[in-house]
C-alpha cells in the first residue's frame, strides 16, 4: 500500500514539476552519461608485437667495451722502482733522492717498524682472511685503534683497511639523499668520491675562502625559514681538509669553526696530510691551530702517509664513529687491515709519541726547502713554508693543461737522470670536481740534509730552466 | 621469504644421479633434487679442464644444479612474531629509559644543542634495542693468525653488550669463520720466508699511487703472473679488495649504460655501480630466466624517459655468493650474454682459488673459457690469505682501466709484501714452487666441503647454496637462534659467524660455515657432532627431506 502510494506520488510530483526544471535534470543526465562513456583521446597505445620486439632486440648494436687508449700514456709506461720507497729510491735502474712519496718523517725505514712489521707477519701471516666482524678483528686491531684515538684526544677510532676508504666511507654514513654538504672545492679526490656516494646536495664553496662559505650558509638559512619543517631534519655537514693535498696550503680552521658553530653544521675534517706533521706533537690541523678536538665532529686520516703503513681511521665521539662499525661500507664490507700493517702502523705512533723532534726537524726542513725554492725565478712554489707538501709550477705558466704538464714531465725526466726522483701530481682529469693546475708535487722528508736540500733545489733550478730553454 | 629456485637446463650432471632413488620429495613442481647427499659413496669426478672446444662451444661438463629448499610457511609466520616481541619490548625498554626507570647506557651527543638529529630513528631503534643485545656474537677478536684454529679474546659484558671488558682469558677454536678457503693463512713456511725477504728488500710503506711512484716490480711481476694464472692477456692489481669494484667500475659504464645487478650483489658492487651513475637494475639471484627477461625488456625500452637504445648493458654477478654459498650458472649466463651482445663483469672474489680443479674459480668450475667473460675481478683476501683485488681481462680493456681507475690514481699502491704473499701462493697453486702442495689443497678443500655439506644434510639442516661450495650457510631462519647457536659453539670451541637482518632478509638469518683446506676431519667432525646436538635441543633441523641413512664417506 505504502509504496503504491509513493510510487504515485513520485509520477505526480514529476507531471506537476516545472518545465525548466525537467529540462535541467535532463541535461545532467546526459552529463553523467557523457562522463561515463566518453573516451577520451588516446593515441594509439605503442604495443608492440613480439616479432617487432625481436627485431629491436636483434638490430642493437652496442658500444665496445672501452675506447681505445692511447700507448703513450703515462699510466701504461710506469716507472719501476725496484727498491724500497725511502730517502733514496731506484727507479728503472737509477738510484735516486727521493722527493716524491709521502714518507714525511722518514718511518719507512725506521728500524723499528721493520722489527714491528716482521714480528706481526711471524705472527699473524699477511691477510687477515675477513671483514671486521667475521673473525677479522685481531687484537692489534683493538689496540691500535685505542691509541689512535688516545693520541688524537678522542673517544673512540675505528680503523679501515685502506686510507682511500675512510673519509670516502665516513661520508655517506651519516649524510644522506636531503641533506646538505658544504665542502671546499679544492678538497681531495676521496671526499669527493664520498660527497658522490652520500647523494647529498653539495655546496661547494671557494678554496680556502669563508666569506663565500658564509654566503653559503646564509642562502641555506634563508631556505630554512621558509621550510622549517624541511630544515628540522635536513643534516648540515662541512666538510675541509686539514692541509690540502692538491695545494699545500692549511684551511683556516677557527674562522671555519666559529662558523660552524654559529649555524650548526657538523664539521668532518681530512687529515691526510697533517697527520704526523702539524701541530707540535703531529695531532694535525686541531693541534696546529689549538683549538678544541671537542669542537670537531670526526677527524679522518690516512695512516699510508707519515705513519709509513696502509689503513686509514675516523675518529670522534663513540656517538658519532661508533656508528661507522654498522653503517661505513669500506668497514663493514672489506676484510680488515692485514695486522702486520697495523703493527707497524703502531709503532710509527709510538716513535711520535715518545719523541716528537722528528716533526720539528721536518717542520725545519719543510721552511729551508721552501726558501730554497722560493729563490728560484723560473719556479713558483705553492703552499705553506711549514707544508711538506708544496707544489712547484713554472712562473710564466700558461693555461695549457697539456702543454704545461708536458714541461712539467720532462723537469721530472731531466731531474731523475740526474739522481733525483720527483714526479708530477696526476689526476684523473676528467673525474676531478676542479682540476688543479699541473704541478710537480714535491714532498719533504725529515731525513733531509740542509746540503741535499740545497742541491736539490739547484738540481730543480737547473731543470726548470733547461726545459724553460727548450720549449 | 626468498627462495632461489633455479631451473635447470640440462638435468643433473653426473656425479649427483647415481643415488637417486631416495631423493625428489616434492615441495614444488618444477624442483628437481639433485642434491649431492644422495649416498656417501658417490665420488667426485673432476670435471674435464677443457676450455674451449672446436666448434665453439665454450662451456662443457657441469651444468648448474641447485635448489635451496623452502621452509614451511608456519615458521615463518611464527619468525615474523618474534620480531614483533622484540620490537614491543624494544619500545618497552625505550619508554622506561625516558621515563628513568632504566638507566640509560646508550652513548648521547653532548655539546651539539641546537644541531639536526645525526641518526634516522628506526635504524637507531634496531641497533640500540635489538642488534645491541645479541651483538656479542660477532666482532670477536683473534690473537692469532686465521688458520685452521684460532686464538679468540675473551670478552665480558656487565651491561647486556653495551661495553665489553677484557679479562685476559684466551678460547682456543676450531674456525670455520674465516675466509682461508686454501689454508693460506700461514704463519710460518717458504711463502712468509718469500714475504720477509721482500719486507728486507722493500720494507712496508709505499706513500704514493700507480699513477706517481707506486709501481714496484713485484705488483708489475705480480700482475703478469695473475694474467697467466687465469688464462687471459692482461691484469691490474689494487691494494684494496673493496676498493677493486668500488673504484673501477665507473671505468667501463657511464650514464647511458644498463646494469644488470643481481639483487644479492656485494656492497662494493652496488657502491661502484651507484659512483658509475649508470641505470641499475636488478634480477632474481641467480634466476637466469628472470635476467633474459629483464634483458629483453630493457633492449625493447632502452633508457627510461629518452627511449634511445642502450649504450652498452653489463651483467654485474659473482662467482659465489658468500651468504648464500650459490654458485653462478656460468654457462647460462655466457649463452645469454653471447645472444644478446652484453659484457658480463664477474666478481670472483670468494671463487678464485676456492673452486675449480684448477683452482681457477667459476671458469674453471664448470671449464668455461675465460676469454668469454669481459671482466674477471676477485680478490686476494680470501683463498691468498693476503689483501687487493684485480681485474683482467682484454689487454685493451685493463690499459682503459689503469688510465682511468680512481683506486690506481688516487689510492695509495699495494704492499709489495703482500705482492709477494700472493705471487707466492699463485705460483704454489700452479704447481710452479716444484711442490704439489697447490693442487692437494685444491683437493683437500673440495673434499672437506663434499662431506661437511653431506653430513650436515643427512642430519636434516637446511643448507643454502652448491654441493661443491665451500660457503654453507645453514638456515636459522629467527634472528635470537643465530647469537644462541653462536655462543654454545663458542664455548664449545667452535667459531664461525651467523647473518641475520639487515645483512639478509627479516626471515632468513643463518649462520655460515667456510670450510678449508686446512680443516682436518676431526675438525669437521667435531664441529658436526656439535651441529647435530644443537640441533635437537634448538629445533633447527627444518629440513623435510627425505635423507638417506647410508655412512658418508670422507
Amino acid at each position: 500500500m505504502d509504496l503504491k502510494w509513493e510510487l504515485k506520488e513520485m509520477f505526480d510530483s514529476l507531471v506537476s514539476a516545472p518545465k525548466y526544471h525537467l529540462a535541467l535534470e535532463g541535461c545532467l543526465v546526459m552529463c553523467v552519461l557523457w562522463l561515463i562513456f566518453h573516451k577520451s583521446y588516446r593515441p594509439e597505445a605503442s604495443k608492440l608485437t613480439e616479432k617487432e620486439k625481436e627485431e629491436l632486440i636483434n638490430e642493437w648494436t652496442p658500444e665496445p667495451l672501452v675506447p681505445d687508449t692511447p700507448a703513450d700514456h703515462y699510466a701504461l709506461n710506469p716507472r719501476i722502482v725496484t727498491s724500497k720507497l725511502g730517502k733514496r729510491i731506484v727507479i728503472d735502474g737509477t738510484d735516486c733522492l727521493n722527493l716524491s712519496t709521502h714518507n714525511y718523517l722518514g718511518f719507512v725505514e725506521n728500524d723499528k717498524c721493520i722489527e714491528s712489521a716482521i714480528k706481526g707477519l711471524r705472527k699473524y701471516g699477511v691477510g687477515s682472511c675477513g671483514p671486521r666482524g667475521f673473525y677479522g678483528t685481531v687484537d692489534i686491531h683493538l689496540e691500535l685503534e685505542s691509541r689512535l684515538a688516545q693520541f688524537m684526544g678522542v673517544e673512540e677510532a675505528v680503523l679501515y683497511s685502506y686510507g682511500f676508504s675512510a673519509i670516502s666511507s665516513a661520508i655517506p654514513a651519516y649524510s644522506k639523499v636531503g641533506d646538505v654538504i658544504f665542502v671546499d672545492e679544492g678538497v681531495n679526490f676521496a671526499i669527493q668520491q664520498g660527497l658522490i656516494a652520500s647523494r647529498s646536495k653539495i655546496k661547494f664553496f671557494k678554496h680556502n675562502d669563508v666569506e663565500d662559505l658564509h654566503r653559503l650558509l646564509l642562502e641555506q638559512a634563508d631556505l630554512d625559514r621558509k621550510n622549517p619543517k624541511k630544515a628540522k631534519v635536513t643534516r648540515r655537514f662541512l666538510v675541509v681538509e686539514g692541509l690540502y693535498i692538491n695545494y699545500g696550503d692549511i684551511c683556516p680552521l677557527p674562522q671555519l669553526l666559529e662558523l660552524k658553530k654559529k649555524y650548526k653544521v657538523r664539521m668532518f675534517i681530512d687529515d691526510t696530510c697533517a697527520l704526523g706533521v702539524l701541530g707540535a706533537n703531529g695531532r694535525g690541523v686541531v693541534e696546529h691551530f689549538g683549538v678544541s678536538v671537542n669542537d670537531i665532529d670526526m677527524i679522518c686520516a690516512t695512516l699510508e702517509n707519515a705513519m709509513a703503513a696502509y689503513g686509514g681511521f675516523c675518529c670522534g665521539t663513540s656517538f658519532i664513529v661508533d656508528h661507522q662499525r654498522l653503517s661505513g661500507l669500506g668497514y663493514c664490507f672489506s676484510a680488515s687491515l692485514p695486522p702486520l700493517q697495523a703493527a707497524v702502523a703502531l709503532t710509527s705512533l709510538e716513535t711520535i709519541e715518545k719523541d716528537n723532534s722528528v716533526i720539528e726537524t721536518l717542520r725545519q726542513n719543510c721552511q729551508t726547502m721552501h726558501s730554497f725554492l722560493e729563490n728560484i725565478p723560473s719556479v713558483k712554489v705553492f703552499g705553506e713554508p711549514i707544508s711538506p707538501v708544496k707544489h712547484l709550477r713554472f712562473s710564466n705558466s700558461t693555461n695549457d693543461y697539456k702543454h704545461e704538464t708536458k714541461k712539467l714531465e720532462a723537469v721530472v725526466d731531466y731531474a731523475q737522470e740526474r739522481g733525483y726522483a720527483l714526479t708530477v701530481a696526476r689526476y684523473l682529469e676528467e673525474s676531478e670536481h676542479l682540476l688543479p693546475e699541473p704541478s710537480i708535487r714535491l714532498i719533504v722528508n725529515a731525513l733531509l740534509s740542509d746540503e741535499e736540500m740545497r742541491q736539490s733545489a739547484q738540481l730543480i733550478t737547473q731543470s726548470f730552466e733547461s726545459v724553460l730553454s727548450l720549449y | 621469504m626468498r627462495s632461489n629456485t633455479q631451473h635447470m637446463t640440462n638435468g643433473c650432471n653426473g656425479r649427483a644421479t647415481s643415488g637417486a632413488p631416495e631423493v625428489g620429495v616434492h615441495h614444488h613442481k618444477h624442483e628437481y633434487e639433485c642434491q649431492g647427499v644422495t649416498n656417501g659413496h658417490v665420488r667426485h669426478s673432476s670435471p674435464p679442464p677443457a676450455p674451449v672446444t672446436p666448434n665453439g662451444q665454450s662451456c662443457v661438463g657441469r651444468r648448474h644444479v641447485h635448489v635451496n629448499e623452502e621452509v614451511p610457511f608456519h615458521i615463518i609466520l611464527i619468525c615474523y612474531l618474534s620480531y614483533v616481541v622484540l620490537i614491543l619490548f624494544g619500545y618497552m625498554r625505550d619508554l622506561m629509559r625516558k621515563t628513568g626507570l632504566e638507566r640509560n647506557t646508550n652513548a648521547v651527543e653532548r655539546d651539539r644543542e641546537g644541531y639536526v638529529q645525526l641518526y634516522q630513528s628506526f635504524e637507531s631503534f634496531y641497533t640500540r634495542n635489538i642488534y645491541r643485545r645479541i651483538r656479542d656474537a660477532w666482532n670477536m677478536p683473534i690473537a692469532s693468525v686465521p688458520g685452521a684454529r684460532i686464538t679468540i679474546i675473551d670478552r665480558l659484558t656487565p651491561d647486556y653488550n653495551n661495553t665489553f671488558s677484557y679479562p685476559g682469558t684466551k678460547t682456543e677454536a676450531i674456525n670455520m669463520g674465516s675466509y682461508n678457503y686454501l689454508g693460506f693463512a700461514e704463519n710460518t713456511g717458504p711463502i712468509i720466508e718469500n714475504v720477509n725477504n721482500t719486507i728486507d728488500q722493500y720494507i712496508v710503506g709505499v706513500g704514493t699511487t700507480r699513477h706517481e711512484l707506486g709501481t714496484t716490480e713485484a705488483i708489475s711481476q705480480l700482475e703478469t703472473l695473475t694474467a697467466r694464472y687465469l688464462g687471459v692477456e692482461s691484469s691490474v692489481v689494487f691494494g684494496m679488495g673493496f676498493g677493486t669494484n668500488a673504484t673501477n667500475i665507473h671505468t667501463i659504464v657511464g650514464k647511458g649504460c644498463l646494469v644488470l645487478s643481481d639483487e644479492l650483489n656485494h656492497a662494493s658492487l652496488i657502491l661502484g655501480c651507484r659512483l658509475s651513475r649508470a641505470t641499475v637494475r636488478t634480477f632474481r639471484h641467480n634466476d637466469m630466466r628472470d635476467l633474459e627477461r629483464k634483458l629483453r625488456e630493457q633492449l625493447v625500452l632502452g633508457q627510461p624517459r629518452t627511449h634511445r637504445e642502450w649504450k652498452k648493458v653489463i651483467i654485474i654477478v659473482e662467482g659465489i655468493y658468500s651468504m648464500e654459498g650459490s654458485i653462478i650458472d656460468l654457462p647460462e649466463l655466457i649463452r645469454i650474454k653471447k645472444k644478446y651482445k652484453c659484457y658480463v663483469y664477474l666478481d670472483e672474489a670468494h671463487s678464485i682459488g676456492a673452486i675449480g680443479p684448477h683452482g681457477r674459480g667459476v671458469c674453471d668450475y664448470y671449464g668455461c673459457d675465460p676469454n668469454d667473460i669481459d671482466i674477471l675481478m676477485g680478490t686476494f683476501t680470501k683463498s691468498f690469505g693476503a689483501a687487493g683485488g684485480y681485474l683482467a681481462g682484454k689487454k685493451s680493456l685493463i690499459d682503459h682501466i689503469r688510465v682511468h681507475s680512481y683506486g690506481d690514481a688516487y689510492a695509495c699502491a699495494m704492499a709489495p709484501l703482500v705482492a709477494t704473499q700472493i705471487s707466492s701462493v699463485m705460483t704454489t697453486l700452479m704447481g710452479e714452487d716444484g711442490t704439489n702442495q697447490g693442487q692437494q689443497r685444491i683437493k683437500q678443500l673440495a673434499r672437506n666441503t663434499r662431506y661437511f655439506r653431506r653430513k650436515l644434510n643427512q642430519l636434516g639442516f637446511i643448507l643454502y647454496g652448491n654441493d661443491d661450495s665451500p660457503v654453507v650457510p645453514l638456515m636459522l631462519y629467527f634472528l635470537p637462534k643465530i647469537p644462541a647457536v653462536i655462543r654454545m659453539a663458542y664455548k664449545e670451541g667452535i667459531g664461525f659467524i651467523g647473518a641475520g637482518f639487515p645483512a639478509t632478509s627479516l626471515t632468513t638469518g643463518r649462520v655460515r660455515f667456510c670450510i678449508s683446506a686446512s680443516h682436518t676431519r676431526e675438525m669437521l667432525d667435531k664441529s658436526i657432532e656439535f651441529m647435530d646436538e644443537i640441533g635437537d635441543k634448538l629445533e633447527i633441523k627444518y629440513s623435510a627431506r627425505r635423507r638417506s641413512k647410508s655412512e658418508i664417506i670422507y
